[in-house]
């Protein structure tokens, strides 16, 4: 996580229409963290740092893959993976690229990482996600000032660990692209437009910032998650009761709360972890399944679901091993 | 589909809001209480007890709480 943390007080003191303890209870947030002098790819470095340090056995020589899932590089070229594999001090041996995913990008990662290793090309690949949402935010947008945090994470899959990964089910419809979206800056729209209004709730409008159509997302996410989610156990042959855990993308607590009982997953069985965290977008799935392996709650079956702009989503479900 | 029990379930939505402020007429966006939040409450609400889908924009158009209980009874039918 980057350094600096902006808790609901701050936001409150910001926007006093709204109170810290509806945004803790709605939104499930009380703290975010907020990258200032920090990019995503310093991020990266630096979890990948502390991959290294936290398990001495896996040894930077020994990676021949590095995948980065993130809508914040660096530049527009070279890839940002390339910049990593120098800073990290890894093989020049070492496959790299990029790819452009939100929500859904662990589970890309994962699926490529899988599909790397399968063929023979890569035998330990580092996958990294990061992501700095808050640098493309209007600091009057409230509502996605509340939710999102900044984050970075670093995975090795390699053809052994403690967790097996098992079967995808992935989708995409492009036809949501608008509801989800940074408009200006890339080729399309390469110069800023300028074009900022406020709607009747003072809220931010440009196509120089993201926007996000809550309403749009909340259709699509309900729509197309439970279906998913059962695409995924019908691939593994499992059931929603053999699912030990279920670790979604950490959207906010109100859409988790609504996929969890149209799913009909026990809340027990139902892993939420943003309230010092916020929506950190690819980040999130891999950040919650570290905290659960914490706690103790990584065993058995493992359900991964990710979603979010493009529209993109994807599932898998993880063996734990050991 | 009947409008009083609509105008209780949009009600419902509130925390702040006293039931009784909220009727068919009400320009519910004027409520100090209605935020972007709230609008996915209420797509909630009507995907759960009515089985309906509501858009984004049903909402931006509506002023009264009747102008979304005649979207919804429209796409129930």
């Amino acid at each position: 996580m980057p350094k600096g943390v902006v808790t609901n007080e701050q936001l409150v003191a910001e926007f006093p229409e709204w109170t810290v303890e509806k945004i803790a209870d709605k939104v499930g947030v009380c703290s975010r963290h907020v990258a200032t002098e920090e990019t995503a790819v310093d991020m990266a470095v630096k979890a990948a740092e502390l991959l290294f340090d936290e398990h001495v056995d896996i040894k930077r020589e020994d990676i021949d893959f590095v995948l980065l899932c993130t809508q914040s590089p660096d530049y527009f070229l070279p890839s940002s993976s390339c910049i990593i594999q120098h800073r990290l001090g890894l093989p020049v041996c070492c496959g790299a690229f990029d790819f452009n995913l939100g929500c859904s990008g662990y589970i890309y990662g994962l699926a490529v990482a899988k599909g790397l290793i399968a063929a023979g090309v890569a035998k330990n690949i580092l996958l990294l996600t990061a992501e700095t949402y808050n640098k493309y935010l209007h600091p009057r947008d409230k509502g996605n000032r509340t939710i999102f945090g900044d984050a970075a994470t670093a995975t090795i899959v390699s053809d052994e660990g403690f967790a097996e990964i098992g079967d995808f089910a992935l989708g995409t419809d492009g036809s949501g692209a608008e509801n989800l979206m940074l408009k200006t800056g890339a080729s399309r729209f390469h110069e800023k437009t300028g074009d900022l209004t406020f709607d009747e709730n003072g809220n931010p409008h440009s196509s120089d910032f993201l926007f996000m159509n809550g309403g749009e997302i909340f259709n699509f996410t309900q729509k197309n998650v439970p279906i998913v989610v059962r695409q995924t156990l019908d691939k593994n042959g499992l059931s929603v009761e053999d699912t030990n855990l279920a670790v979604f993308h950490q959207a906010n607590k109100f859409m988790l709360e609504f996929l969890r009982k149209k799913i009909k997953i026990p809340r027990e069985r139902f892993f939420v972890n943003m309230a010092d965290i916020g929506n950190t977008v690819s980040n999130s799935i891999p950040i919650a399944l570290k905290d659960a392996q914490e706690q103790n709650l990584l065993h058995g079956n493992i359900l991964l679901c990710g979603f979010g702009v493009g529209y993109s989503w994807g599932g898998v479900v993880l063996k734990i091993t050991t | 589909m009947e409008i009083n029990e609509f105008v209780a379930n949009f009600a419902n939505q509130f925390e702040d809001t006293d039931a009784s402020e909220i009727t068919a007429a009400t320009e519910f966006k004027t409520l100090d209480e209605w935020s972007s939040l709230l609008a996915l409450a209420v797509i909630a609400m009507a995907d759960e007890e009515y089985e309906v889908t509501l858009k984004g924009d049903d909402i931006r158009n509506a002023t009264t709480v009747e102008d979304i209980f005649n979207v919804v009874k429209s796409r129930k039918q």
